[in-house]
């Protein structure tokens, strides 16, 4: 008798015996599975958007640069770059140039705010449009002083089309409100709205003068027999020596496509969560399954079953399920995918398409099967141990998952598994360790604390309670308790929530700090050293304080050690910052520092005698950055002018305060001289001063910039609301999963303890004492895991905002404790929702259906 | 005639909670083919596990038991799974059948694992033999007590087994029911030529039986 006798596997047999097992327990088994169907329908909605996204980049890319190539510059450009410039116009049908920068504006009703000017010349787009309304001004601002201004501009202001508006010392008429132009998102609208002017009235308007910071662009159509790229590699070096950046389709294509499949890829780490959450549900529904069909499995047994063949049958059921729950959620995916564009609107500078992506479903129904049957692996390899005994009385020997080889190689798979799929997500090893252990923690610390908390509750057993308290206590660890998974599924749930919830307020409070008194809350840059008086005397005459005043130099770093950008690039051993020769800072100078900054190396000298070097400072971060030691020898071009200087120290700045901060620090004496701009600080105590001096200062100087702190204050608070809503709608899947795993694991757990409420009712236990019995073990179980939960989150905070953030971490106990509460409140009320149909019954009925 | 179950010094010893259970001490039986054997004593006298051992539900932990002409002691679990399926039948105080099939579909179980391809008919065949033609799709909460042990029956039938183990087949029943569960057990056994092997407390039941077992405290004390 070996096994070669033994009875072939007849699959056939083996898919009807799984068919006719789950006859009475389909809508439950669909119920364990709707927690994959959420977990599946966020990542095929996320891959299909993912998947259009990349599609749509593609065969948008022309309209993202709105040429075939655009070459940038922050500074005008001498004659060998414009020589440059030229020869590629030569090459081109047609050519169009921009110069942009910031500036304020003054609107008709006296409104002013900092936008950005586009001052265009030529017919820029030549791929995509500027759309506007009317359709007509994105080609006729052009042809006379108009200005296209940006619809949220319009709308603040209240500003018609026909309007006027000044920029700078000239006024224009608005042709046309400006609704998207080329590569532009929501987004860059929010924080830089834009305003398009002809390039002709730019000189009149009095803005561009010598040291305004101007960036200026130059777009081409080249001919067709032109390659964009071939070209800009020919040209690569000497774009470099002139510090000319580019763009061509192709390289705004890959890096466009690079930053959005990032996007994507953090986006499907979310959804992953989701799913492993949906899966700790899985896994635990066919754990109770199985222990419901170990009667069943043990008669199969007795009647010549093999334990293979036990094992298979309830496979095929998990695989069954998995598909079933996969397709649901693939469906439920494609339709959710059709919402995420309106979600990422204001996020993506193309047009999202909305079509069903078919790579994205099967990957989803692959994953949803994939993932469902290693979650229930574990459960199901227990009724291979399943003895035929059973039939005759209870087995002896339990199922110990640690005992068993084969539990282990479980496990590694869905280690393996984890972070496999995390490290397709993330770059590097790092990251990928990061999620790994982050997420192996949560998991674990929630175990670790629900097993804490069913020996404490045994331990430390208050038999002197009255019996409702101690019988809803003892639910927590009697056979059959659901302690453990409730535990993880609503502790991580609400752990999720927190920790947004925290992330949210810390932003928030970093900015609000800075609105804090005393502190400035409105700067006035671009002031030219001409009118640093007249500009501190009308803020003074306000009644407003002066609070800081800086005089900035534009310097160019050209060589370390007497090793320049020509140097660095000819010999590829020389170790040296490349990227910070031949850069351009915007210093200061002064004799002394300010409170925000420290030396932590070097010391500080305030002045330099006429004749001696400088001995500069430098802030510790960009100095590790460019590898830049004490003593070294630097050489700046000041606006033609050559100074050498020695890095004399090192400063730790506090970027978090409202407060001119610099990277380089030059001590008086030095460039004092220097072509220079000024900025100041002032603090306005109300909207209504505020806007005063904005009209003040933008009428007498209008080459001044403001930022005024409010501003600043509402453009985050609105783009915070944006990405709030995108991490709410994201992170609302595995709240939902969470939600489904909490009130399956219930359901799941009122089949547990039906039997005995009845009984209780039998016995005579009122429809009151049956529900507080119910409420009581709920209100531990929530209370425990919600606890445990926003434990973790203010870990992973702490974590964010000391790592990530770099602010103080002040967490708000308070929304912690609400949310406490919230949890516990919902458990018990899906607890008490399920236990409903109990007390309702007639114990006979019940009783009779059980058997 | 020819011995079809040959137990030889067997013992079985539980262990739980650090202490040892000596179940079963030193049983040896022989079983003749087609006879009627019942197995009586008290409760906790270690019959059902003697049957359970006899059926190759569980391993003995020490001795030899052949059933069949096979020597169970060797077997895995599921070498003797196919040993059941080809030669025993079972009948259980709790009837033990599949919640989930319906009373036809039990019936059928033991011959689809054999890869019958008439299962559906001979196990009508028997299901009408126990007088449920007409209740073949129903499921077992379905029927009665009775009933179901009725099907029970049919089902131990259904694979032709050589021996068929009864475990108090009417123990859950009234004593009218079962009487008649009691007749069509014997009538069946006798048409089929099928090995009896029966543990009950009901000693007008063994006495039905050809030979009687006495069992206690784990020894057999009258063969």
């Amino acid at each position: 008798m070996r096994s070669a006798n033994l009875q072939k596997v007849d699959f056939r047999w083996i898919f009807r015996m799984a068919w006719r097992d789950s006859r009475q327990n389909r809508s439950r088994l669909l119920l364990f599975i709707s927690s994959v169907i959420i977990g599946i329908a966020a990542l095929v909605a996320i891959y299909a958007f993912g998947d259009n996204l990349a599609r749509d980049i593609d065969q948008q890319a022309a309209t993202l640069v709105g040429a075939d190539l655009e070459l940038h510059a922050n500074r005008e450009l001498p004659d060998e770059g414009q020589h440059v410039v030229d020869s590629i116009r030569r090459l081109s049908v047609a050519s169009s140039a921009e110069q942009r920068f910031a500036s304020m504006v003054v609107f008709p009703d006296g409104g002013t705010r900092l936008v950005q000017v586009r001052a265009l010349e030529g017919d820029y787009p030549y791929y995509g449009k500027l759309e506007t309304v009317p359709e007509a001004a994105a080609r006729t601002f052009r042809a006379h002083r108009g200005a296209l201004v940006d619809k949220t501009l319009m709308l603040q202001f209240g500003a018609k089309v026909g309007d006027s508006l000044k920029v700078g010392e000239l006024m224009f008429e608005i042709a046309g409100r400006l609704e998207q132009a080329p590569g532009q998102s929501g987004i860059s609208a929010t924080v830089a709205p834009a305003v398009f002017i002809p390039l002709e009235y730019l000189s009149a308007t009095g803005l561009n003068q010598k040291g305004s910071r101007i960036n200026y662009h130059y777009y081409f159509r080249l001919e067709e027999r032109v390659d964009a790229d071939a070209l800009v590699s020919q040209l690569d070096s000497l774009l470099e020596v002139h510090r000319i950046g580019y763009d061509t389709v192709a390289s705004r294509k890959q890096e466009t496509g690079r930053v959005f499949s990032d996007l994507s890829k953090f986006l499907s780490l979310v959804g992953f969560v989701a799913l492993l959450l949906g899966c700790i549900g899985v896994s635990s529904a066919i754990h109770i399954h199985i222990k419901e069909k170990l009667n069943s499995i043990a008669i199969l047994r007795c009647l010549g079953v093999s334990s293979h063949q036990a094992f298979l049958i309830y496979l095929v059921q998990v695989l069954g399920l998995g598909m079933i729950g996969s397709v649901i959620g693939a469906a439920a995916g494609t339709v959710i995918q059709q919402v995420l564009p309106a979600v990422f609107s204001d996020f993506v500078p193309v047009t999202i398409s909305r079509g069903v992506s078919w790579a994205a479903i099967a990957q989803g129904i692959g994953l949803g099967v994939w993932i469902s049957l290693l979650f229930a692996l574990l459960p199901l390899l227990g009724i291979r141990r399943i003895a035929p005994l059973n039939t005759l009385r209870l087995s002896f020997d339990a199922h110990h998952p640690a005992r068993d080889k084969w539990s282990w190689v479980v496990y590694g798979l869905i280690a393996l598994f984890v972070v496999g799929y995390a490290s397709l997500q993330l770059d590097g090893w790092t990251q990928t360790v990061v999620f790994s252990v982050g997420i192996a923690l949560a998991f674990a610390v929630l175990y670790a604390v629900a097993s804490l908390l069913v020996w404490l509750v045994r331990r430390f057993f208050p038999a002197s309670w009255n019996y409702l308290w101690r019988q809803g206590l003892s639910n927590l660890f009697r056979p059959n308790n659901q302690t453990i998974i409730l535990v993880i599924a609503i502790g991580l749930g609400t752990s999720f929530i927190a920790t947004l919830l925290l992330v949210q307020h810390m932003l928030i409070e970093r900015v609000s700090l800075s609105a804090s008194e005393h502190q400035p809350n409105m700067v006035l840059f671009d002031i030219q050293s001409s009118q640093k008086d007249a500009v501190a005397g009308l803020v003074k005459q306000q009644g407003l304080p002066v609070l800081d005043e800086v005089p900035i130099v534009t310097v160019q770093l050209e060589a370390i050690n007497g090793i320049t950008a020509d140097d660095a690039r000819k010999d590829s051993t020389i170790v040296v910052a490349r990227r910070a020769l031949g850069r351009e800072f915007r210093v200061t100078y002064r004799s002394e520092l300010s409170d925000s900054e420290k030396i932590v190396a070097g010391t500080w000298t305030g002045t330099t005698a006429p004749g001696d070097t400088a001995r500069i400072s430098l802030e510790e971060d960009y100095a590790r950055r460019i590898r830049v030691k004490l003593g070294d020898k630097l050489l700046f071009n000041v606006q033609g002018v050559r100074i050498p200087a020695v890095v004399g120290s090192f400063r730790e700045v506090d970027w978090n305060r409202v407060q001119t901060n610099f990277r380089l620090v030059f001590p008086a004496g030095v460039i004092d001289e220097a072509p220079q701009f000024h900025v100041l600080m002032t603090r306005v105590p109300d909207e209504t001063v505020s806007a005063g001096l904005q009209q003040a200062v933008v009428n007498r100087f209008p080459n001044i910039s403001i930022i005024d702190l409010g501003l600043i204050l509402s453009v985050l608070d609105d783009i915070l609301n944006k990405i709030g809503f995108v991490i709410r709608f994201m992170g609302s899947f595995s709240i939902l999963t969470g939600f489904v795993v909490l009130v399956s694991s219930v359901m799941i757990s009122k089949y547990q303890r039906i039997r005995e409420s009845v009984l209780l009712r039998t016995l005579g236990a009122s429809r009151k004492q049956i529900l507080a019995i119910t409420a009581l073990e709920y209100m531990f179980l929530g209370a425990i895991a919600a606890f445990t939960g926003v434990i973790l989150a203010l870990g992973s905070s702490w974590a964010l905002a000391v790592f990530s953030f770099e602010v103080p971490f002040v967490p708000d106990m308070v929304l912690m404790l609400i949310l406490i509460l919230g949890v516990t409140a919902l458990t018990v009320l899906i607890g008490l929702a399920n236990s409903r149909g109990i007390t309702r019954r007639p114990p006979l009925e019940v009783l009779r259906k059980d058997a | 005639m020819d011995s079809i179950l040959s137990v030889r010094n067997v013992s079985k010893v539980y262990r739980s909670g650090g202490r040892t259970l000596d179940v079963l001490q030193a049983i040896s039986l022989e079983v003749e083919a087609a006879s009627t054997v019942s197995i009586v004593g008290p409760s906790g006298s270690g019959k059902t596990t003697l049957l359970g051992l006899c059926a190759g539900l569980d391993r003995a932990t020490s001795g030899s038991i052949v059933l069949n002409g096979t020597t169970l002691d060797e077997l895995s679990e599921d070498e003797r799974a196919y040993v059941r399926n080809q030669s025993v039948g079972f009948v259980f105080q709790n009837f033990q059948l599949l919640p989930t099939l319906t009373a036809l579909e039990n019936v059928m179980v033991p011959l689809e694992l054999r890869g019958d391809r008439n299962s559906r008919t001979i196990a009508m065949t028997l299901l009408d033999k126990v007088g449920l033609a007409d209740r073949g799709h129903h499921y077992p909460v379905q029927l009665s007590g009775g009933e179901q042990q009725r099907v029970s029956i049919a089902r131990a039938f259904s694979n032709s087994p050589k021996i068929l183990f009864a475990d108090e087949p009417t123990g859950n029943l009234d004593a009218e029911t079962g009487e008649t569960i009691e007749n069509l057990l014997f009538e069946l056994n006798r048409d089929a030529g099928t090995t009896l092997v029966l543990v009950t407390h009901d000693l007008e039941l063994a006495s039905k039986t050809q030979r009687i077992i006495r069992m206690k405290g784990g020894r057999i004390i009258a063969p």
